[in-house]
Formats: structure tokens, sequence, C-alpha cells
């Protein structure tokens, strides 16, 4: 029961924390000083809902684990984020699009993860909510103003939409984690989020002036720990202090 | 906000007081809405904060603030971070969101404005250093976490508003 809860938040706060270091690549980065502002912000709030999750982490673990140990000295196939929040930052319509793409689900995810038994799950849920409506509303705008916008900014997020949409089913696959959380009350069961995700994020792109894809191919693993070549770069960076000066504080 | 600071013993209070937000130093931790209880058991101050935004950096520095101007007073303080029930900017005190419009930041408007204003739909933050509400809003996220960045049509002073938090 706790390996499996420590592994069902793995599956969520993992998504926050490799999303929030993509994001932090571009401060000082961004395309102008609002975007850069905004884009560092919300990996800002990513980061603290990461820790929160972590420090709930390190207390079911016990044997002197913390927040830290658990953030930065996993092994790549232990980290259990979807492929989606992984990609780089190709250009600005891709952050873009990778942030509405996520940000949809994130807050589809939040909103029934408020009702888990776990009550801080819950309370971390509650939290997070307010700050990711503001996150899925940022994103949401961009991508309706690159789609309705120049013919290049339409041509560039609609590039970055059909390019991420592969990663898009892994949001809903169930990881045996997610399963077992589910049968227990504490966990939501992200099949049943499939359906409106896709509606709310076609009718967005439909007033964006943009095509949704109807490809049917797509690609997974990142919940199994089997991930794109861009993780190992992203971990390098990542955990670079802790790994060269072991157990170093601020 | 009453009930915040019921929770809180007077002589306890008045310390807290004196420890301010580090972003917005005009700003109590108690107006801010911060503090969620302050109890004296067995000799050691136990004081309950909760974050405004769950990345908030501010939150290790008002924890040491806090223990720093306890410890002033002759007191040990332990400070427990809590995140349920989640903070909103409903708890900044009237006396807070004064002391917000002086320091030039507009003060959170309803949810519901709130919404219409970042979206840039209706003009309805009022810029404090004139008055007017014939601003702009300049991007959504602004100098941290909690506030937008907006601009005065009329006076042209660039300013941050504080985001509604419900």
């Amino acid at each position: 029961m706790k390996n499996n809860l420590i592994q069902y938040i793995y599956g969520i706060a993992d998504n926050s924390l490799i999303l929030g270091q993509r994001l932090g690549e571009l401060c000082g980065h961004g395309p102008s000083i609002e975007t850069d502002i905004a884009l560092t912000n919300i990996s800002l709030d990513l980061l603290g809902q990461t820790r929160s999750y972590f420090q709930y982490v390190a207390k079911l673990q016990g044997n002197g684990a913390n927040e830290d140990t658990v953030a930065f000295l996993r092994l790549e196939r232990e980290y259990k984020n979807v492929l989606l929040v992984e990609q780089p930052n190709t250009d600005f319509g891709y952050s873009i699009a990778r942030q509405f793409l996520f940000d949809v689900f994130h807050l589809a995810l939040l909103e029934e993860l408020q009702n888990s038994k776990d009550e801080m799950l819950a309370a971390i849920a509650k939290k997070s909510i307010k700050e990711v409506l503001y996150h899925t509303r940022f994103s949401s705008d961009w991508i309706k103003r690159l789609g309705d916008g120049t013919e290049e900014s339409h041509k560039r997020i609609q590039a970055a939409i059909n390019d991420l949409w592969i990663f898009t089913d892994e949001l809903f696959h169930q990881t045996d984690a997610d399963k077992a959380m589910v049968a227990e009350g504490i966990g939501v069961d992200v099949t049943l989020l499939k359906a409106n995700y896709y509606k709310k994020v076609s009718s967005i792109l439909e007033e964006a002036t943009l095509q949704t894809p109807s490809i049917e191919y797509f690609q997974k693993g990142g919940k199994q720990g089997i991930h794109s070549e861009h993780m190992g770069f992203i971990l390098t960076e990542l955990q670079y202090m802790q790994r060269t000066y072991p157990n170093m504080t601020w | 906000m009453t009930t915040t600071l019921l929770l809180i013993e007077k002589e306890l209070f008045e310390i807290l007081e004196t420890v301010s937000d580090p972003e917005i130093p005009v700003l109590s931790i108690v107006e801010m809405g911060v503090v969620r209880s302050a109890k004296l058991i067995n000799g050691i101050v136990e004081v309950e904060i909760t974050p405004t935004y769950s990345g908030c950096p501010a939150m290790d520095v008002i924890g040491d603030d806090i223990k720093a101007a306890f410890q002033q007073k002759g007191y040990e303080a332990k400070v427990d971070l809590i995140l349920s029930p989640a903070w909103t900017t409903d708890w900044i005190t009237s006396k807070g969101r004064i002391a917000l419009e002086k320091y030039g930041i507009a003060s959170p408007l309803s949810a519901d404005a709130d919404k219409e204003a970042l979206l840039g739909n209706k003009k309805l933050v009022k810029c404090p250093q004139c008055g007017s509400l014939n601003t702009k809003l300049v991007s959504q996220f602004g100098s941290t976490a909690c506030k937008a960045f907006f601009q005065c049509e009329d006076c042209l002073e660039p300013f941050d508003y504080f985001k509604c938090l419900k």
C-alpha cells in the first residue's frame, strides 16, 4: 500500500518537477520580458507543488529521506513523468503547446484529486488548483493569440500541436499504482478524464483557428520510467549539484 | 479574517505583527493572513503558517523571521507549514489592503472581476498612484507569483496588481 502510494505520487509530482525544470530553462531566455516572467512564475508554482508532494513522500519513506533525496537522487527509470513534459523548448510555440496540452489535463486531475481520501493529497490538490487555473488561462490565451495571429505564428503553433499530439494519450494510461490507488479511493481514475480533455482542447484549438490533429498513433513510456532521449540531459542538469557535492545544502 | 485572529493569543499576536512579508515589507504576516494559529505550549510558541502560493520563496524567510522575533522577546518558537485550508486573498485584512494600496500594489478584486480584468475584457483595476480606472493589463504574471502587471493609461505608471486567489 505504502509503496503504491509513493509510486502514485511520483506519477503526479514528477510531471510538475520535470515541466518546472523545462520552464526554468527559459529564465532570461523568454521571447519577451512578460512571457519570460510568466513562464518562470509557472515553473515556480510547479516546483512549489512538487516540494509539497516530495515532503510527503519523504515522510512516507522515512529512513532519513528528505525532499532533496527524492528530487535529486533517483535514477532515470525511477522518474514517472509523462513524455509530454520532457519535450524541449524548441520555440515559443512548442513551450506554449506543451503547457496548454498539460494544463488542461493537470486542472482536470487536480479537480478530482481534491476529493481524495488521502488528506495530504487532497490539501495539495486544493492549493494547486488555484495556481493551475492561472496557468491554464495563460496557455489557452496564447494558443488563441498565436493561432489567430499572423500567418507565421499560426503555422508554428499548429506544427507544435501536431508534433506534441502523440504524447497526449499517455496522460490517460493507468499504471498498476494508479489502479491500486483508485481502488482505495485515493487516486484519480484518469481514463474518465479523457473524453472531456479532448473536447476542451479541441474547442480551444477551434477558437484559435487551429486544426485538431487526427493521428491515431501515440507514444508512451514515461509512466513506466522509459523516457525519451531528452530525459538524461534534463536529469544531468537537475541533479548536478547533489551528485557532485553529495548532501550539500544552501 | 477574524477567525484567524481568534486562534492567536494577544501577547503573541503583537510579536507576530512585527514580522513582515519580505516581498511586501509594509504588510505584516498577520495582515497578510499567512499566520493561521499561534499557541504557547509548555513554554514553546507553536506557530502555524500557510503559503500564499506553493512555490513562494518567502515562506522559508518568514519562518526564520518568526523564530527570530520570538527569540528577541525570550521565547522559543516552532513554525509549521500547513496547506489546508488553502490560503485565499480574502484573508488579507482590510488594514492589509490599505497598506498594499499605499505601497503601490492594487489589492485583489472579487473572483469574477479578477477574471474579467486578467482577460483584458474590462477595466476594473484601479491605479494605486492616481486612482484612475483607465488601466491596462501588461502581463498576467508579474514580479512575484501572486501579482499581475498593469499600467495606468492616464498617469502612465506601471504597477502590480495582487491577483485574486479563491
